[in-house]
């Protein structure tokens, strides 16, 4: 029944070649690209669902399709196969939902660029990445994905690679990303070989969640093996997921096309390190540690990137820094062992985020178009530029607020529901930590602060565009205008899959939490996981969240619409303060002068003491050795042709001789 | 009494004055000439030594030889036409192209 | 008397040979292999090889001559324009005597062998030559004959090629 899985991942690939190979010379046709790309990726969905609906009604919950033998060494056993359970079930559902519709936005987005089939094709090819990555029943399947969707976004990312920034960013992004590969393949090589003392050699996922058991009471440098094997996972995590202290790829990752943020650097990709926890709950379930250490760490860049979110004028930078906050959250979620929030947070934040990075795509489109039908060069991304956009694009505004509402944690809005289980567990869960809930507390707050401040720089106020390119903004085409609505539409309602128990009035149930427990149950309840306290507790507790988020709003309102001036009297008064704030705590700063400088330093030794002197020497050395051997040896090719019978005449003597004598 | 061994002997000796006429000389035709005269050499001691075998090989081969000498005239003295036209000599101290 | 005769006609062809190696005009070098081949032939005639002793004469002395002074007039090499030797002479002495010693070497303490035939001088005389080489020709050694003709063939064809101003 499952074995037509794999048909999910190979309709993107199919895209990505027939627009890869065909796009620039063939089709040419920006519509009939647009339209493979587009339309092979609803392909995948409709598959998607389909699976979706047949696994919500199967009471086997976890499937496997083996569709080809990878590799055989030893006793490693490696397939190409998938795995089909609810929470892959989930991610394929939110990847190619999502993505189909950011396909669908950047036909309009995209009109007229130079390389439009590249960029379709790269698209397609990071969804089959992303697929391969969710639906891999292996970790090397898994790490396949891992690693081509780091290529995609690396390619992506560098679009516009004739711009230099473009470049260096999507080259930043890429080393920092190898830098947490590093630490997901050891962790591999560490379980690998931890399960294989133990007599099972095996990276499949099933297998290994099942014979996890095996490994509690191992050690490793003095720590338990799964701790370290986690830490090592949640390093690759970290890279993947822009997390302290690997996070300062993601911002700059910007610079690539507004859909690719939405879709790469929003929606799927950078969530990929959430799913892998998720995937390998029970593992980081064995080693508390682990689990503090994600879940401080998630805490920790939920409130420095919302910090540094407060001072950037740039509205797609602020997005970023709010992904970066956003996925903190989720870390946190899977530090207190709260998997299903988690997740649920992945999935709302996907809707929102992206419906949030289309919407200021969409401004940023009708800005360019703007400026450019004036002639101007104004950045058209920054928001000092913007205000009063409400009236002039009605259907961005509105998705917009929606969504903002939805991130701030509105009551009824998805964000509400999600966030407030992820604030709930922290306070409450056998692995939560008073500490972590106030810091998360703190960057909820922050969230709705700066998210508003962007919502009213961008839509409220005076209009403050240059005067000649105001009357130029319009609202965008409907190929933009409709994924916007429809994630907006998403944002409001998704999070109703996930109704907490203390407010189920209706008693509909949690059936997010239903759906994953195949998943996540297990490794709860074997180790104990779970938030205990009542449920007047849980309502109190989110009533404070819904008023500080009222709060974070208000205090917004105040400052950029009230009182216009606020901001600037503020900056003025702590000027030390905000210039660390807009300059991002210097860390990019601060990365230079540790790692990068002193790495090129090393480059620049090996390449000037080592490579010339030592390499180069040791082979100009033979050369000149074998050079000078043959000059004597030279002697004998004269060319001239009677000398060559000379010789020949001799060994003919010589030989004579031989036989002469003997 | 004449003995094959008078016959090879002189063979040997025209032999070797070939060879000298080949390694010494440079033009390319005298040296053609003294190589024929090697060959000559080697078929005077094939038929010596077919006739006191009392066997008919010996001069069957020298047919060959001669049959082989033939075309090699025709072709070597091709090759020095084509050469000359080329270089304007046939001195084979010309012929030098194998030296880088 | 025969010996005499022998030594005779060794030492002209000895000293034709000598000629050929000499002389500093290249006609003069063809006319003393020419004279060389005459000796070669006569040779033969003693040998009872009559019928290779007039192909020695038809072939070499007046085929394979007349292509070498044909090229010699047609490149117009009166004389050699610059030295007559290479640079290697004392070498090439050297060589060559190497060559006539180990030669001599064989001749003297080797032992000719090989099967004894039955073609005596009586045979020769009664049979015939011609029908003799044309039998061992013809039956034992035709393969080896067939080659030779297409050797000779493709040797027309490369000489034409070779030749031709331009190809």
């Amino acid at each position: 029944m499952y074995d037509k899985l794999w048909l999910i991942p190979f309709f993107p690939l199919l895209g990505a070649i027939i627009n890869g190979l065909l796009g620039k010379r063939f089709i040419k046709n920006e519509k009939v690209i647009g339209a493979i790309g587009t339309g092979m990726l609803f392909l995948s969905f409709l598959v998607s669902c389909k699976y979706f609906i047949q696994l919500l009604g199967d009471s086997v919950k976890s499937h496997q399709n083996v569709i080809a033998s990878w590799m055989s060494v030893g006793k490693l056993q490696v397939d190409w196969g998938f795995l089909l359970d609810p929470l892959s079930a989930l991610m394929i559902m939110v990847v190619t939902g999502v993505g189909t519709l950011i396909h669908l936005y950047s036909i309009g987005y995209m009109h007229g660029e130079e390389g439009f089939y590249r960029y379709f094709s790269y698209l397609n090819l990071f969804v089959f990445s992303m697929l391969m990555l969710v639906l891999g029943n292996n970790a090397l399947v898994m790490f396949v994905g891992w690693e081509g969707v780091g290529l995609c976004s690396y390619l992506l990312i560098g679009y516009y690679f004739e711009k230099k920034s473009a470049g260096d960013a999507a080259k930043k992004a890429f080393v920092m990303n190898r830098v947490g590969d590093f630490g997901f393949l050891l962790g591999l090589f560490t379980l690998f070989w931890a399960l294989g003392s133990h007599g099972v050699w095996t990276i499949n996922f099933v297998e290994i969640t099942e014979n996890a058991h095996l490994l509690s009471g191992d050690m490793i440098l003095g720590a338990s093996v799964t701790t370290v094997a986690t830490l090592c996972f949640f390093l690759g995590a970290t890279g993947k997921s822009a997390q302290l202290p690997l996070f300062t790829w993601l911002p700059d990752a910007m610079e690539g096309p507004t859909p690719v943020s939405a879709l790469i650097h929003a929606a799927t990709m950078v969530t990929a390190g959430v799913y892998m926890i998720g995937r390998m709950n029970i593992l980081f379930a064995m080693s508390p540690t682990t689990m503090f250490v994600v879940a401080l760490v998630g805490a920790l860049t939920a409130i420095f990137a919302a910090t540094i979110g407060f001072a950037q004028n740039d509205i797609k930078r602020v997005l970023a820094y709010s992904t970066v906050s956003q996925l903190g959250f989720m870390f946190v979620a899977m530090g207190v062992g709260a998997f299903t929030a988690g997740i649920f947070h992945l999935m709302t934040h996907a809707f929102f985020k992206a419906c949030l990075f289309l919407g200021s795509g969409s401004v940023i489109h009708a800005m360019h178009h703007a400026l450019h039908h004036a002639h101007l060069d104004d950045d058209a991304q920054d928001m000092r530029n913007m205000g009063g956009l409400r009236k002039k694009m009605p259907i961005t505004w509105a998705t917009f607020g929606i969504s903002c509402l939805a991130i701030s944690g509105l009551p009824f809005f998805s964000g509400f529901f999600s966030k407030d289980e992820i604030l709930w567990w922290a306070f409450a869960s056998t692995r939560g930590n008073k500490v972590i809930w106030v810091i998360v507390v703190v960057a909820a707050f922050m969230t709705a602060f700066y998210m508003f401040r962007c919502l009213y720089m961008t839509f409220y106020g005076e209009q403050k565009t240059n005067p000649k390119a105001k009357d130029h903004v319009h609202e965008s085409p409907w190929v933009i205008t409709l994924p916007l609505v429809v994630l907006a539409g998403l944002a409001t309602v998704g999070g109703l899959i996930g109704i907490p128990h203390a407010i189920d009035i209706a008693h509909v149930g949690n059936k997010l939490n239903a759906f994953l427990a195949p998943v996540f149950h297990h490794s709860q309840e074997l180790y104990k996981i779970e938030a205990h306290g009542s449920a007047s507790t849980e309502i109190i507790l989110m009533v404070f969240s819904v008023a500080i988020a009222l709060a974070g709003i208000g205090f917004a309102t105040v400052m950029y619409m009230k009182d216009p001036s606020l901001p600037g009297k503020f900056t003025a008064k702590f000027p030390t303060l905000h210039r660390v704030v807009f300059n991002k705590w210097y860390v990019d700063e601060i990365y230079d002068t540790l790692f990068v400088n002193s790495t090129k330093k090393l480059g620049i030794f090996c390449w000037k003491g080592f490579d010339v002197k030592v390499v180069d020497g040791i082979v100009n050395g033979i050369a000149k050795l074998v050079g000078a051997l043959s000059s004597v040896l030279r002697y004998t090719q004269s060319g001239l042709f009677t000398n060559y019978a000379l010789t020949m005449v001799l060994g003919t003597v010589v030989m004579l001789a031989i036989f002469i004598l003997n | 009494m004449i003995t094959v061994y008078h016959y090879m002997t002189v063979a040997a000796i025209l032999f070797a004055m070939g060879t000298y006429g080949v390694l010494t000389r440079r033009n390319a035709i005298v040296i053609f000439m003294c190589i024929e005269l090697m060959l000559n050499s080697v078929n005077l001691t094939f038929i010596a030594l077919s006739s006191h075998l009392q066997n008919m090989d010996g001069q069957v081969f020298v047919l060959f030889v001669m049959a082989v000498a033939a075309a090699e005239a025709g072709v070597g003295l091709a090759l020095m036409i084509a050469f000359y036209r080329n270089r304007d000599s046939i001195d084979v101290d010309d012929i030098n192209l194998m030296k880088l | 008397m025969e010996l005499i005769f022998f030594y005779l006609i060794a030492i002209v062809a000895v000293a034709s040979g000598f000629l050929v190696i000499r002389c500093q005009s290249p006609v003069n070098s063809a006319l003393g292999l020419v004279n060389t081949f005459f000796c070669l032939a006569i040779f033969y005639v003693m040998l009872h090889a009559p019928f290779m002793a007039a192909i020695q004469i038809m072939v070499y002395a007046g085929a394979i001559m007349v292509l070498i002074i044909f090229v010699i007039m047609l490149l117009n090499l009166g004389t050699e324009a610059r030295k007559r030797y290479t640079t290697g002479v004392v070498w090439s002495a050297i060589a060559s005597l190497l060559v006539l010693f180990n030669v001599m070497y064989f001749i003297k303490r080797g032992r000719v062998t090989g099967a004894e035939g039955d073609i005596t001088s009586y045979t020769v005389e009664s049979v015939g030559h011609v029908e003799l080489i044309g039998k061992a020709l013809f039956t034992e050694y035709l393969l080896p004959f067939e080659i030779a003709s297409i050797l000779l063939l493709v040797a027309i064809v490369g000489a034409v090629v070779l030749a031709k101003k331009e190809v």
